[in-house]
């Protein structure tokens, strides 16, 4: 069966304002809303029209985290996803080992396209899907805004620091989504009330035969260095002197 | 025992880009580090021998193969690994070449990889944002095996010259996966200075209403020998091309002076400029959260206020 299947992140929703904790011991999530990475989102909303079009036949989303991620996974479902998978994992989860519980689904799964958000908001690693894909020694095609897909193969044109790339990559692969890809659609009420019945199977990274080992201890939180704060001008002309006073002009 | 590091060298076939030269200062900030830096190209000579001129830098690898000739992660990755045995440290640019290639680098070595290095605090301990810079997270590697890392380039200035490193051509023999082909890249022509290492930035936003409006930037810009950026809400309206944008998921700057012309100052953009030196903002909103983080703050309708600085400079 054609699949896809699709990484989703839990993290703080992107409104929210980050707050250090006094101790430094990390930021503060209490009663704080938590969403779909919004990439993953994108990487989701993808799928669905990959789906709809008539080019897979499946999507499958899956996540790797502590029990609160299924209420995403639920989202997910709402917004689409025909299954999910949940492999439960507590602690902190370094890309390494996300990518190779990925790697056991994908095994699993036998996935056409696997498609991650370029970098989870919360940690704004970047890493997870380059990391799978280098373990599944497969194609990667970071920073999507465009996917063709033909027979076995797949166009991606990338968002790199030149302007747009265009890359032609073999399947299976793995696409990381930038935000331009897409926009997400909307859950509907009905659909979410559907996606309760839809599966979501729960595995461990033990049965999949995964260490979760963590290489990087966190340290300290720190809230960043404040700016100072500056003056206001009334006019053109007094910018033009404030830069010039600064040396600037 | 000192660290020996790894730089990968990003250029595009003839230069070599700045971001490596700031790579090598992240490098020497490793008390006592040895650094290499590994070019692999199709023909790597030119930029080999400009590598080899950054100071601090003690050994040049040149790996040339036509399948260089772009820079695919895929390809790259294991010609990197093939020459990485012997370091302690692998790092890259945090720039999309860099993010790219560095995770795979890190996948095939089943290394941790510390992103957007911003500080050094020890050979194992880093400093790096998350949350779009809103926090400062301290990491700490064990130590035993290598760490990957990239380079948050705006953290680090660029290492001058005055190296002689020797440069040596690695034959390196790994199979190098053909899954993954070089199609085209598109990129508007600019005689402007380049948005990542410009000293002087204007950039526009959702404000300026259209690609038509772009251009009394453009025009300013060109007066201040600066370059043009843009805010994700102005690239999405199709105002201005992607590779302007700047912010979290743009590009990162440090300029000497940033010029922020109608633009709201969402974090997700201010994450891309707080290292700028001075900040000048635009808006007729006295409000924006952009007057929090500017130096210079002027309230008034930009479409008034632009020619009137550009009829200032004369
Ligand atoms: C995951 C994620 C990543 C993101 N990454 C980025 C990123 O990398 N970079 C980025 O920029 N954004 C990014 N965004 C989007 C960001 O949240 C904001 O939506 C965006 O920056 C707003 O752009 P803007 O300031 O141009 O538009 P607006 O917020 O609409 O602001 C326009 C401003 O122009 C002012 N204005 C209007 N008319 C005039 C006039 N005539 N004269 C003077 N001022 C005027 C208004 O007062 C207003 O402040 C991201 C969002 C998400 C969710
Ligand atoms: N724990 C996880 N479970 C599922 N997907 C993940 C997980 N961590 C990261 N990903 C995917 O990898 C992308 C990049 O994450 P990161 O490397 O952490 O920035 C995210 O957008 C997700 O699609």
């Amino acid at each position: 069966m054609k699949r896809i299947l699709v990484g989703i992140k839990r993290v703080v929703d992107y409104n929210v304002r980050i707050r250090v904790k006094p101790d430094g011991s990390g930021v503060i999530t209490d009663g704080v809303k938590m969403s779909i990475n919004p990439f993953d989102e994108i990487a989701l909303e993808e799928a669905l029209r990959i789906k709809e079009r008539g080019g897979a036949e499946e999507v499958v989303v899956a996540t790797v985290g502590p029990a609160d991620t299924q209420q995403q996974l639920r989202t997910a479902l709402a917004m689409g996803a025909d299954r999910a998978l949940h492999v439960q994992a507590d602690g902190v989860i370094e890309p390494l080992t996300a990518a190779r519980a990925l790697l056991k689904l994908v095994e699993k799964e036998q996935p056409l396209l696997v498609i991650l958000g370029k970098q989870a908001i919360d940690d704004d690693n970047g890493q997870t899907g380059q990391v799978l894909a280098a373990l599944w020694n497969r194609p990667q095609a970071t920073y999507a805004s465009k996917l063709e897909l033909a027979e076995g193969t797949a166009r991606v044109t990338r968002e790199v620091d030149a302007g747009l790339e265009t890359l032609e990559i073999d399947l299976p692969a793995v696409i990381t989504t930038d935000l331009r890809l897409n926009e997400p659609r909307y859950v509907k009420l009905p659909d979410i009330m559907k996606a309760k019945k839809k599966p979501l199977e729960t595995l461990t990274l033990a049965a999949l035969g995964v260490e979760p080992r963590q290489q990087l201890r966190l340290v300290h939180y720190a809230p960043p260095p404040q700016r100072q704060k500056g003056v206001r001008v009334r006019d053109a002309a007094e910018l033009v002197d404030a830069l010039k006073k600064k040396g600037i002009l | 025992m000192s660290a020996k590091v790894l730089i990968v060298a990003e250029h595009d076939g003839r230069k070599l880009n700045p971001s490596t030269a700031r790579c090598v200062s992240c490098a020497r900030a490793l008390a006592g580090a040895q650094i290499a830096i590994v070019v692999c190209a199709a023909d790597s000579a030119a930029v080999a021998a400009e590598a080899a001129q950054l100071g601090g830098v003690t050994r040049v690898i040149a790996i040339d193969n036509p399948a260089n000739a772009h820079a695919l992660a895929a390809v790259l990755a294991p010609q990197v690994v093939a020459v990485a045995a012997p370091y302690s440290h692998v790092l890259g640019p945090s720039t999309t070449f860099g993010k790219d290639l560095m995770a795979r680098v890190a996948g095939l070595l089943g290394a941790p990889q510390v992103s957007d290095i911003m500080a050094i605090e020890s050979a194992t301990r880093f400093k790096r944002p998350i949350y779009a810079g809103n926090a400062i997270l301290t990491v700490e590697a064990s130590g035993d095996g290598k760490v990957v890392g990239t380079v948050r380039t705006a953290s680090f200035e660029a290492a001058g010259g005055g190296g002689s490193a020797a440069i040596e051509k690695a034959a390196v023999d790994v199979p190098l996966p053909t899954h993954t082909r070089f199609v085209s890249v598109s990129a508007a022509k600019t005689d402007r200075p380049d948005l990542q290492t410009a000293a002087r930035v204007v950039s526009g936003g959702r404000a300026l209403g259209s690609a038509e409006g772009f251009k009394i930037l453009y025009s300013l810009a060109d007066k201040l020998g600066a370059a043009v950026g843009a805010s994700r809400a102005a690239v999405d309206a199709g105002y201005a091309p992607n590779e302007m944008q700047v912010g979290q998921t743009g590009k990162i700057i440090a300029p000497e002076l940033y010029v922020a012309i109608g633009i709201s100052g969402a974090i997700q953009h201010l994450t891309g400029i707080k290292d700028a030196r001075t900040i000048v903002a635009i808006n007729k909103d006295g409000e924006a959260p952009i007057f929090e983080v500017a130096d210079i703050g002027l309230v008034g309708d930009l479409f008034q206020i632009v020619p009137e600085i550009e009829k200032l400079l004369g």
